[in-house]
């Protein structure tokens, strides 16, 4: 038999493009990723949106500030409320009116059992993500424990629509800080177990290290924010920098490392979890008495002007931009996610590795897509 | 020899942290109690919700079968939803004036987004979360609910009954 002889030169190499999603798991919700290929080297990734699209801030055209409330639940479900509390300061600076202690301490407490909440989903998917389903089992376990939490005061599990312009919905259940307490001493003696599952392993050591690299140069200009933006040495943490609620108050520290390849994402969320519980065990003995909440105007009208006013979420900043022209009814709104920006990278992120990576760094970057498609 | 050495080190490295994670997931598999959360549905008898919770809304009614709603419709405004809807009759009272009334108290629960904001604003408190949460059913027409049980009245108020007494 006659051997085939190929011709280097006249295979031609050609691009080839695949689907990452809508319905792919490791997307973590309807992301569309349509990605180029060479061989199993991802060339170019375009991002398409929208297929969750709600049209969510033109909806906020046609509500009350306290409406929109509820509907912020659904941007960002993994920091309900957070960006609850980002509209009601806003409506609060804007009409100069100064919330109880009480209600600062609590939506502080609340904000970073939030972010905890959020980094332990994150951490289980993660690692789920790379092939170590056991994590999933093991960050749910103490996930569950905040979730009773949010249920026993706000009365739900994830969009709790508790925060309301000039307080909170209702006050803090008896049980709060004493569940509050047992938590943090059980979380402390359970979190250095997710290092030793996870963080040590070699496989997901092989597979973060040099992964996804992004400078503290990119990070600013894509506006990669929260802790995937502090891995690149981004210092933007708005608690830090702009305090809200009672972070001013409390002493914790701004986690940064510099590398910015998965791996340090990784660790940046980990450490996180550490500050939050310091963040907490600050507060939670200190809750000033007071009230719940100020007695506001059932309707309630802003002053005409632009207002903005940044948080951060747990994944990064979170901005509510809001347009009054003096009516109940804000004229036009726009909200600044965090996910929206930090999905902007993904091309600069992903380009040049195999397309197994994309899936590592999909999951570093902790995408929400609700978020991103609004 | 070096590269040897270390692509050993890198072996039994590696094998080292795999045992460490093994250690963990050993110590939950001879102590499966510490890592489960519920066993829903199995648990179903015992599983008492939090009184909070948002379950959908209700309407409480007393022995005599009596709410507190007066129709005003304060919660159907404040509905971002349009999930309320309440519809008032004039009633004729014994002394010849017309009052208006309750007639049906209309909730869609599968518009509900259990914001709680009808329930805030209540001036009479005649509405609450109930906590059941099994919500599943086969037919959309299910989910729209009337509130106001058949026949049901207007509680008088205890501030009526005070003026009585003075
Ligand atoms: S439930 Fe309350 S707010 Fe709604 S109509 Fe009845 S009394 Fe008014
Ligand atoms: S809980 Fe919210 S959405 Fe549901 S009926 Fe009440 S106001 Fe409407």
């Amino acid at each position: 038999m006659e051997d085939i002889i190929i011709n280097e030169n006249q295979i031609k190499q050609e691009e080839y493009i695949v689907n990452m999603g809508p319905q792919h798991p490791s997307t973590h919700g309807v992301l569309r990723l349509k990605i180029s290929l060479k061989g199993e080297t991802v060339e170019h990734i375009e991002p398409h949106c929208g297929y969750i699209h709600r049209g969510i801030e033109k909806m906020c055209e046609r509500l009350t500030y306290q409406q929109i409330i509820h509907l912020t639940d659904r941007l960002d479900y993994l920091s309900a409320h957070t960006n609850n509390e980002a509209v009601c300061l806003l409506v609060e600076n804007a009409l100069q009116i100064e919330v109880p202690e009480r209600v600062k301490y609590i939506r502080t407490i609340l904000d970073e059992l939030t972010r905890l909440a959020s980094h332990q989903l994150w951490w289980c998917a993660f690692g789920m993500d790379l092939g170590a389903l056991t994590t999933y089992f093991y960050g749910l376990r103490d996930r569950e424990l905040i979730l009773d939490i949010f249920e026993e005061t706000t009365g739900a599990r994830l969009l709790q629509s508790f925060n309301t312009p000039g307080g909170l919905m209702n006050d803090i259940h008896p049980n709060f800080i004493k569940k509050v307490k047992e938590f943090i001493v059980h979380f402390r003696k359970k979190l250095p177990e997710y290092d030793e599952l996870l963080t040590g392993n070699v496989i997901l050591r092989e597979r973060t290290n040099d992964i996804g690299l992004l400078t503290l140069e990119e990070a600013i200009s894509y506006g990669v924010t929260g802790p995937s933006g502090r891995a690149s040495g981004f210092a933007c943490d708005v608690r830090k920098h702009h305090p809200y609620s009672a972070y001013d108050k409390v002493d914790f520290k701004e986690i940064l490392y510099t590398k910015g390849d998965c791996f340090h994402r990784y660790k940046a969320r980990v450490e996180e979890m550490w500050e939050s519980m310091k963040i907490i065990e600050q507060l939670i003995d200190n809750i000033p008495e007071g009230d719940y909440a100020v007695k506001m105007k059932p309707i309630i009208k802003l002053p005409e002007g632009e207002y903005y006013q940044r948080v951060e979420a747990a994944r990064g900043e979170f901005g509510v931009y809001v347009l009054s022209t003096g009516e109940k009814y804000p004229y036009r709104v726009k909200f600044r996610s965090p996910n929206f920006s930090n999905l902007s990278a993904i091309n600069k992120l992903g380009a040049g590795h195999k397309i197994a990576d994309l899936v590592a760094i999909g999951g570093s970057l902790d995408l929400v897509i609700p978020d991103i498609d609004r | 020899m070096n590269a040897i050495l270390n692509y050993l080190k890198e072996l039994f490295g590696g094998i080292k942290t795999l045992l460490t994670g093994m250690k963990v997931t050993g110590y939950y598999f001879v102590h499966p109690k510490e890592i489960i959360t519920q066993q829903y549905p199995e648990n179903r008898k015992t599983l008492k919700m939090f009184d909070r919770f948002k379950g959908e809304v209700t309407m409480p009614h007393d022995e005599n079968n009596q709410h507190k709603c007066t129709a005003c419709g304060i919660c159907e405004i404040n509905c971002p939803n349009g999930s309320i809807e309440v519809i008032s009759k004039q009633v004729e009272k014994a002394d010849g004036k017309t009052k208006k009334e309750l007639d049906v108290y209309i909730y869609k629960l599968s518009m509900c987004t259990f914001c709680g904001i009808c329930i805030k604003v209540c001036p009479q408190d005649a509405i609450t979360f109930s906590q059941g949460f099994e919500h599943a059913v086969f037919n959309k027409e299910k989910l729209i609910k009337t509130l106001n049980k058949p026949g049901s009245s207007l509680k008088e108020k205890v501030k009526e009954v005070k003026e009585v007494i003075e």
